[in-house]
């Protein structure tokens, strides 16, 4: 049966995205740590659309692997970090916040009830029962109903890039820049100069110059 | 196929909750651990909005209701734009104070 395999294929991405963010929180080095995340955004968007929500997991890839992550490896290597001091307080730490993890967990298993809720199979895919793609079911709500709060999110955008802009961005004196109005506001006439004078004569060799210098 | 017990046989909202669930208290012990490092701070909040989310997708597929893969959307905005700034501030810290360690940022303190 083709359900079969959908679940059989959630299952495999789901323990991968689970042991990928142990790796995570575990990995000494905060390069591996992003590279794993990255492994777990992967198989998470692959789960969405074993799940029916193709456009959010093509989303998923593009901006978080392709961005968000590209991002935080490019930061992570740019800084020099020394991290033997900030793994310090990691023992310490690790039996309150597996024990805080774990009951955690079991809250939330036991509130939701994984074992009765799995035994109700998904509701059909109401973009395939309408007949349409998931994409274009997403865009039809997207683009009426939530038309502002779609515009607010490109501001929101915006405003994002240039705060990230304005926080790193740093002048120090004594580099060279270049200033593109100068540049394009430069005449021809500021550039070259033309001298009227007179034409002047080659140097006389040395033993000419002596005998005219004596009358 | 038709032998496998019950709970494997389909798909249900009682996987994805469980699988956000998981992801959810990876990530709160995550923030546990590496409590010094603002980096992997950093990495477990965006563990933790993509736990959240996995739970809006499958309700949203439970529901047949678009608003939350449209909800979805709207949070991977957010933290993307959040993502970009945290690592300006962080990137702006490293270079004031030389140093990215939480216990040193503490000027603040009275």
């Amino acid at each position: 049966m083709n359900f079969d395999f959908a679940t059989i294929a959630f299952l495999g991405f789901a323990a991968t995205a689970a042991i990928a963010a142990l790796a995570t929180i575990t990995a000494r080095n905060p390069v591996h740590a992003a590279l794993w995340l990255v492994l777990t955004f992967f198989s998470v968007a692959c789960t969405w659309i074993v799940g029916g929500a193709e456009f959010l997991g093509v989303a998923l890839v593009l901006v978080y692997v392709g961005a968000v992550m590209v991002l935080f490896l490019f930061v992570v290597m740019m800084l020099d970090v020394d991290l033997a001091p900030l793994r310090e307080g990691y023992v310490r730490y690790l039996p309150i916040g597996l024990i805080v993890a774990v009951v955690m967990l079991v809250q939330m298993l036991a509130l939701i009830g994984v074992k009765a809720a799995a035994q109700v199979p998904l509701a059909d895919n109401a973009a395939v029962a309408g007949d349409v793609p998931n994409t274009v079911w997403l865009a039809r709500a997207l683009f009426t109903e939530f038309m502002l709060p779609f515009e607010v999110a490109a501001v929101i955008l915006t405003v994002a890039v240039v705060a990230a802009v304005m926080l790193t961005l740093r002048r120090r004196g004594g580099t060279k820049h270049q200033d593109p109005s100068a540049q394009s506001r430069i005449r021809a006439a500021d550039r070259i100069r033309i001298v009227k004078m007179g034409a002047e004569k080659p140097p006389a060799p040395a033993s000419a110059a002596e005998g005219e210098a004596a009358p | 196929m038709s032998d496998m017990p019950d709970i494997v046989s389909a798909l249900t909202l009682g996987h994805y909750l469980a699988l956000g669930a998981v992801l959810f208290c990876i990530s709160v012990a995550g923030i546990f651990l590496n409590r010094k490092n603002v980096i992997m701070l950093l990495m477990s909040l965006e563990l933790m909005l993509l736990a959240v989310n996995i739970n809006f997708v499958a309700f949203s597929r439970a529901q047949g209701d678009a608003a939350g893969q449209v909800f979805v959307f709207f949070i991977l905005t957010v933290a993307a734009a959040e993502a970009a700034i945290g690592l300006a501030i962080l990137v702006t810290l490293f270079r004031n104070r030389r140093t990215i360690d939480v216990a040193d940022i503490d000027s603040l303190k009275g």
